[in-house]
């Protein structure tokens, strides 16, 4: 059983290695957790998880994994509960009043019936939602005490306020990596580029040199300076404005803001849709037209690493075709222009707002990312991660 | 030894069970958590309950862990060779302690507190692996080797500034904090401030999870800046009626200065407000 618990959360992604498993093992035979599901969850949770982002998938692993040792429940779709049994325990639990909204709902055996056709369509445990049986939700239906309708089925009276256990209550899901991003997120994932470079003017005494070069030097003191370390990344940054891009604003905002705490050499431009011949600094100049794109790509030497920020959804002709920009005659095509910056810059990343299951429904995001070969990532913390990695490789 | 939480101390079961596993199984426990769950203070508490000596070792931007283990102080035995001080000859006169020495020489066993591992370089952690696993270590200036007479309970802190590695996360055991629910923190409070009125403790805990759910707040407020409101609004003496949030005119609690901390997020709240007031004043 244990082992199981182990491969699942390994199938689920969640980074565990023998040493965890040998660990609570070990626990397990101090007698850490003993007799007691919930105690053995916070000890399983605390050896096994690193990272409060791997917290809620390891809650539904153990919710899986760990269904049998509560008293039955809901095994699975075609479980058999003894109705007999259950009226009699409702009818025990249930106030006058719950048994007037009983019958508001159509009568006992309604429910039931309900009950029945539910646990027919239900396909396998569930967790949330309104309509499904499961713990959680608002469903009338499940191990949830506190719905005044709820029929509380298999749990004995005394631990009534843990009818949603612990785990099912998924008080993490915000911590996952792959839901929420905030500035701090963001900064988190930037440092990843970091690259810590000694450069500029000496200014810091090197001990050690000094030490050695003094000892050589017949011990006169030989003083040795050394430049600060600096965060050496540079990074070109160009954000696509406007249309389709306000829902993104904040987010955008948000990755800005962090990033121009983060590096020391950032440039940045603003573009809509797509890259022409010209990018502009400041988005209300932008009528007025702005920097020529040759001008960026010939100020900035090619270890900047280029970040583009955008949806990338738009008409296929405003890519593929000269003159297909909404807003101007475009001699080349924005084909021509991504190409060229990505020739010029072979470290590429294209950040996409747009949640990722919803890609394959813009055919301009597949053109898109052949352009920049497969290197566009979601805005989200783990596709910022991945980003950020795939720029520093 | 088991660590039940203390007196000023509300240790929530996960809690004590993590505590507890690192303390028996002697793996350093990373404790995470948003500013002002009481990270830092855990260590404090398990010192306390223990009675063990705490030793605290904050880190900086600029700390390496050699720092933690020992440094050799050569600009003062450059300076006495050059005196002719006979303190020179030994090398050891100029080898200066660190938090992890103190720790490994202390006769009962402590508690190492590494206060915002996250702080320092991203090589840290990795420098100090065998450190921590074997709980000794090696002075190569005097050729001696240092092991712990005790294996000291580690509590780490973290503010997620940094990635940690994962050979790191693997010798580590993990806690992470969560916000604590209502009714944790009606007994925190309770624990700080035993003789609050009931009524205004109930009020200014409604407002309070109100003015956390506000979208878009940079910081939200936590425990302690709680703690610290509720210390303001006894010491005022502030009427438990003056906290409803639904009288139109007062929509900004008193004293809200310990709760928000940044200008902006004020101005936000103001203007939320606002906008609430002029709602209702069109019903």
């Amino acid at each position: 059983m244990f082992a199981e618990l182990f491969y699942t959360l390994r199938k689920a992604e969640v980074p565990v290695s023998l040493r965890e498993y040998l660990d609570l093992m070990a626990a397990m035979d101090r007698g850490l957790a003993e007799y007691d599901v919930e105690e053995f969850y916070y000890l399983a949770r605390t050896i096994l998880v690193k990272d409060e982002r791997h917290i809620d998938k390891f809650d539904q692993v153990f919710g899986h994994v760990f269904r049998g040792l509560e008293p039955p429940e809901f095994e699975d779709g075609t479980a058999e509960i003894p109705e007999e049994w259950l009226r009699k325990m409702g009818e025990l639990d249930l106030t006058d009043e719950e048994k007037a909204q009983i019958e508001a709902m159509g009568g006992w055996d309604k429910l039931m019936e309900t009950l029945r056709e539910r646990l027919a369509e239900q396909d396998g445990r569930h967790q949330g939602g309104k309509k499904w049986i499961g713990t959680q939700g608002t469903s009338p239906y499940g191990a949830n005490g506190y719905n005044p309708e709820g029929v509380r089925i298999g749990q004995d009276g005394n631990r009534n306020f843990s009818a949603v256990k612990v785990w099912d209550r998924r008080e993490f899901k915000d911590l996952d990596g792959d839901t929420e991003i905030g500035t701090r997120n963001i900064k988190v994932a930037l440092r990843r580029l970091r690259k810590f470079a000694r450069e500029g003017a000496a200014e810091e005494l090197d001990l050690d040199d000094t030490i050695s070069s003094t000892a050589k030097n017949g011990g006169w003191l030989d003083v040795r300076m050394v430049p600060e370390r600096r965060n050496a990344a540079k990074v070109l940054l160009l954000f696509d404005v406007g249309g389709s891009m306000d829902p993104h604003i904040r987010m955008c905002e948000e990755l800005f803001s962090a990033a121009r705490t983060e590096f020391k050499h950032l440039e940045y431009f603003y573009f809509h849709n797509c890259v022409y011949e010209s990018l502009w600094r400041e988005n209300r100049r932008r009528r007025a037209g702005g920097t020529p794109t040759w001008d960026v790509l010939h100020t900035y030497p090619a270890d900047y690493k280029l970040i583009l920020v955008g949806d990338a959804t738009m008409s296929p002709y405003e890519i593929a075709h000269p003159g297909g920009s909404v807003e101007h005659w475009n001699e080349e095509s924005g084909e021509t222009w991504l190409r060229r910056l990505v020739r010029t810059y072979p470290q590429v990343a294209w950040l996409n707002p747009m949640p990722q299951d919803r890609w394959r429904y813009f055919p301009t995001i597949g053109m898109v990312s052949e352009i920049v070969e497969g290197r566009m990532y979601p805005l989200t913390v783990e596709g910022l991660d991945d980003a950020m990695r795939g720029l520093s490789r | 030894m088991r660590f039940e939480g203390t007196e000023d101390y509300v240790a929530t079961d996960d809690l004590q069970i993590a505590v507890n596993a690192s303390v028996i199984l002697e793996r350093p426990l990373l404790v995470k958590g948003e500013p002002g769950t009481g990270k830092t203070v855990l260590a404090h508490e398990i010192a306390e309950a223990l009675g063990a000596p705490l030793i605290e070792w904050h880190v900086k931007s600029t700390t390496k862990a050699q720092h933690g283990l020992y440094a050799y102080d050569a600009v003062a035995r450059l300076r006495d060779g050059q005196l002719g001080d006979d303190r020179v000859k030994d090398i050891g006169n100029y080898i200066v302690r660190g938090k992890l020495w103190e720790a490994f020489e202390s006769e009962t066993r402590p508690v190492l507190l590494i206060d915002e591992i996250d702080k320092a370089d991203i090589e840290f952690p990795n420098d100090l692996l065998l450190e921590l696993d074997r709980m000794e270590f090696h002075v190569y200036e005097t050729k001696q080797t240092v092991v712990a007479r005790h294996r000291p309970i580690v509590i780490i802190t973290s503010n997620n500034e940094k990635e940690l590695p994962d050979a790191f996360l693997r010798r580590c055991f993990f806690h992470y904090i969560a916000f604590p629910d209502a009714d944790t923190m009606t007994r925190i409070v309770d624990v700080h401030f035993p003789d609050i009125k009931k009524r205004l403790l109930r009020e200014a805990l409604t407002a309070f999870y109100d003015l956390r759910e506000v979208p878009g707040l940079k910081k939200k407020p936590s425990t302690s800046e709680l703690l610290d409101w509720l210390k303001l609004l006894v010491a005022e003496d502030i009427d438990p009626e003056e906290l409803r949030t639904n009288d139109p005119a007062k929509l900004i609690p008193p004293l809200y200065g310990a709760l928000l901390k940044s200008e902006q997020d004020v101005q936000l709240f103001e203007r939320l407000a606002f906008l609430n007031r002029r709602e209702r004043a069109g019903n």
